[in-house]
């Protein structure tokens, strides 16, 4: 039996990126919030300082910044008729794990999604006439317009290195001219560009595209947030993503917020527990608490007056479901919520070899990129394509660490004297251009529960049923010949294309940590399991945050989007919630 | 509180310092509390140090260094252009790595049951890495003693060792206690791992992997170059430890 602990006004899920803005926003109404996390403690000092975040061999290839596996994994198969078979390591995507999650070892590569993705079913067919029946995408429920004030909100606790290409209708020079608008500029400007990034703003130019700096969680100079912690220049040392940043330069939960929220004494955040369970009361209308298991295995129940889960998307699913909050979808039926509609990233990429130049990609941050966004959303005449959405092409100069990166042209041996001497000439004149596509929701890709795999604790394990759709390969192979064009025009030596959508979708080569859908929002009980609000129709005092809430993923990257949404979400706690605390829209 | 934080980092840095394996690693976490409005949950010049291995090697036989030994000089072979996996002794690194908590699988995923798996869904191995390797070696000497008039992988040619390796790269050779091309997409990950590790591991022994392919290793601040133009970059690499010539 679970020991009970003092009650509390609000319990978090988790601690990364969610949790700490929903706690700043939440503390300052004087509510007594408890963050529980299943990971440790870290700070930039004491966990990833210069003196050890370099290290590629800890980090990425041993893990120190992700789950373990043997903690928590999902089981993987790509259709309904194969069994699904647990990731033993992690390969196409990496959750994160402590305080900061996923937050500490991103990239930063930090956009909004277009206006139209909000509203991609009527936007789209509106345009193009009615989608298919098994493509079971939908609006959000909420409109860019009404993010737009917490998107800005985000990116400037951040910092964000960009240029503004439209503030308030305005085009304006530099920036990207099909982005929503924005009521101001970035708050730092572009990071310094590179080698790759002028050949790439040359060929594009020369194409008549539109590129633009990315906007990027890299501090281009120093910089104070409104939150009045301190973030330092990037220096470009070309260990971001998969690393904890020493130098203070990359936009995480402890270089934002939660210096100030370890302040407030009504902010208490529990390391090495790990909640079970979401408890719901007698009569299934209300979460009274959760249940966590701490490091030595102690059980213990948790009350609160509102719940909010802020793990990442696939652990917030699963925890719905070991919770037995909703139904689970049942691909056969259509039936069911929790679990639908999960989608990812559509990527693909070409490689580019020098003969002379340099590229020196260990010289790079992040989100160092440049960027065109003609052929991304609905920016582009998608009439008699027969696919929806679309990808930005990117110039990245993020990295070149030797464990991970090996530019080898096409037919060069794996090992061997051969690679050895392949890896020697191309290591320092290589680069790639990244092409992010779109992933739409389609009725046969979902998570449920898993019938033969289960947990330390004997718990399901959760399975993920996905492939590839008819949408995500037209996508692909319409707008990665385009990226290829740019490439060819960059002046290299030799030119590759990769297109992961030429086989089926592989647990096994890193894609992204774009992981979205499960727990999605919509306009009813009857399309969602979360209303715009992202508060659960079925237990009012639960809220969901996290990429699971995206109906169907755009052509970015998610955190923004995420930020914005608990923005969004916490306001709404704050200014309607906790006044009447109860359902936020009548189902 | 507060006191048992300071006794779990003093162990900790003893018995790093000590230079011993540390057994329990992660074992060690418990669950804590910090509240806001505290003191800061951090302390000045302590950082967490990283698990490197133990000093001498504890995991291969005599017998699995010397296969091991051939077996990561063919993936990386030595020759006139720079220095192989033997020069950046990569199975000292190997051997460290299996001795710890890598080599345990401890952070896998390791339930059954273990069906063979399709393509796209990865490792599937029921061995833990010491294990793969353990039994991946022995298969392997096995293979050559059959084909190959009852001499083992180490007694092969440079050429006959080759061959073999394609074959289980290839998939044309099946062992019976381990996947011949699991085990040698692992053996291969592994010598690659210690051809570029940071030297604090035990391989890339004076950073000739590093040098061979141009990487400056552990440095972070790049200002200075980020308007290279397509010019070389020129840097004599640094680990974790620093230099050697910092000290020359």
């Amino acid at each position: 039996m679970a020991d009970r602990r003092s009650p509390v006004d609000v319990v978090l899920v988790g601690f990364g990126w969610t949790a700490a803005l929903m706690a700043q926003e939440l503390t300052e109404e004087g509510l007594e919030v408890l963050a529980l996390e299943r990971g440790g403690w870290r700070d930039t000092g004491t966990d990833f300082p210069t003196t050890h975040a370099p290290d590629e061999l800890r980090y990425y290839w041993r893990h120190d910044m992700f789950l373990e596996t043997a903690r928590e994994t999902q089981t993987f198969r790509n259709n309904r008729h194969q069994i699904a078979l647990p990731i033993r390591r992690w390969g196409s995507y990496l959750p994160g794990v402590g305080v900061g999650g996923a937050g500490v070892h991103w990239n930063g590569q930090t956009f909004r999604f277009l206006p139209s993705d909000f509203v991609a079913k009527t936007h789209n067919e509106e345009r193009y006439g009615p989608l298919p029946e098994e493509m079971t995408v939908q609006d959000y429920g909420v409109t860019y317009d009404e993010l737009e004030p917490h998107f800005d909100w985000f990116e400037k606790i951040c910092g964000i290195s960009g240029k503004a290409g439209n503030i308030r209708g305005d085009i304006v020079e530099g920036g990207n001219p099909f982005e929503g608008w924005r009521s101001d500029e970035y708050p730092n400007p572009p990071l310094e560009m590179t080698f790759a990034q002028h050949r790439f703003e040359a060929a594009a130019n020369g194409m008549g595209l539109h590129p633009f700096p990315a906007p990027a969680a890299n501090m281009s100079r120093g910089y104070t947030n409104p939150l009045g912690v301190q973030l330092a220049p990037c220096t470009y040392c070309g260990f971001c993503e998969k690393f904890g940043c020493g130098n203070f330069s990359k936009s995480s939960p402890q270089t934002t917020i939660i210096p100030v929220l370890m302040k407030k004494p009504n902010f208490t955040v529990r390391t090495h527990c790990e909640v079970m369970q979401v408890l719901k009361d007698r009569n299934g209308e209300r979460a009274t608490g959760v249940t966590y298991m701490d490091a030595h295995g102690k059980l213990w129940e948790q009350p609160a007056e509102l719940v909010i889960l802020c793990g990442y998307q696939l652990s917030n699913t699963r925890l719905m479901m070991l919770s037995g909050i909703g139904e689970i979808y049942n691909p056969r039926t259509g039936e069911g919520l929790v679990g639908k509609n999960y989608t990812y990233q559509v990527m693909s990429g070409v490689d580019i070899f020098y003969e002379e130049e340099f590229t020196n990609e260990f010289i790079g941050a992040g989100s160092l990129g440049m960027v065109v966004d003609d052929y991304n959303g609905d920016n582009f005449d998608h009439s008699g394509l027969g696919f929806i959405g679309g990808a930005y092409i990117a110039s990245w100069t993020t990295h070149q660490r030797p464990i991970e990166s090996h530019p080898t042209p096409e037919g060069t041996p794996g090992w061997g004297l051969e690679w050895k001497r392949a890896m020697r000439k191309n290591f320092l004149k290589h680069t790639s251009l990244s092409i992010h596509g779109a992933s739409m929701a389609h009725r046969e890709n979902y998570l449920d529960l898993d019938p033969n795999y289960t947990d330390q604790w004997g718990r399901p394990l959760m399975r993920m049923t996905f492939d590839f759709t008819e949408n995500d390969r037209r996508l692909s192979d319409y707008i990665t010949p385009i990226a290829e064009e740019i490439a060819r025009n960059m002046g290299g030596r030799e030119v590759n294309v990769s297109q992961f959508t030429d086989d089926n979708y592989d647990i096994k080569p890193y894609q992204t940590t774009h992981n979205t859908g499960g727990t999605i929002m919509g306009q009813t009980p009857a399309d969602s399991v979360v209303n715009r609000y992202l508060q659960s129709w079925e237990l009012p005092n639960l809220f969901i945050m996290g990429a699971g809430v995206f109906p169907q993923n755009a052509g970015y990257n998610p955190t923004d989007t995420v930020a914005a949404l608990t923005l969004w979400s916490a306001r709404a706690i704050r200014g309607q919630y906790l006044r009447n605390p109860g359902p936020l829209v009548q189902a | 509180m507060k006191t048992e934080r300071l006794t779990r980092r003093s162990l900790i840095t003893h018995a790093l310092s000590a230079g011993t394996a540390l057994a329990l690693y992660p074992t060690l976490l418990s669950a804590r509390e910090y509240r806001g409005g505290d003191a800061p949950p951090w302390s000045p010049n302590v950082a967490d140090q990283p698990y490197y291995g133990t000093e001498y090697g504890q995991f291969f036989t005599p017998a699995e260094r010397r296969a091991a030994d051939a077996l990561t000089a063919r993936i990386i072979p030595t020759d006139e252009s720079g220095p192989g996996a033997r020069e950046a002794d990569v199975v000292i690194f190997i051997d460290r790595q299996l001795a710890g908590f890598y080599g345990r699988g401890q952070r896998w995923y390791m339930r059954g049951p273990f069906p063979d798996p399709l393509e796209t869904q990865g490792y599937q191995s029921e061995h833990t890495p010491a294990g793969l390797w353990r039994h991946g070696l022995a298969a392997l000497d096995a293979h050559c003693r059959e084909t190959h008039d009852g001499r083992d992988f180490v007694d092969l040619s440079e050429q006959e060792q080759d061959a073999v390796l394609k074959a289980m790269d290839e998939e044309e050779i099946e062992f019976e206690t381990v996947s011949a091309k699991q085990f040698f997409d692992f053996a291969k990950e592994m010598t690659i791992e210690g051809y570029f590790c940071d030297p604090v591991y035990g391989g890339n022994r004076d950073m000739a992997g590093w040098r061979y392919v141009g990487f400056p290793g552990a440095r972070y601040d790049y200002r200075d170059f980020i308007h290279h133009n397509g010019a070389p970059v020129e840097l004599p690499p640094v680990g974790l430890l620093g230099a050697p010539y910092w000290t020359r």
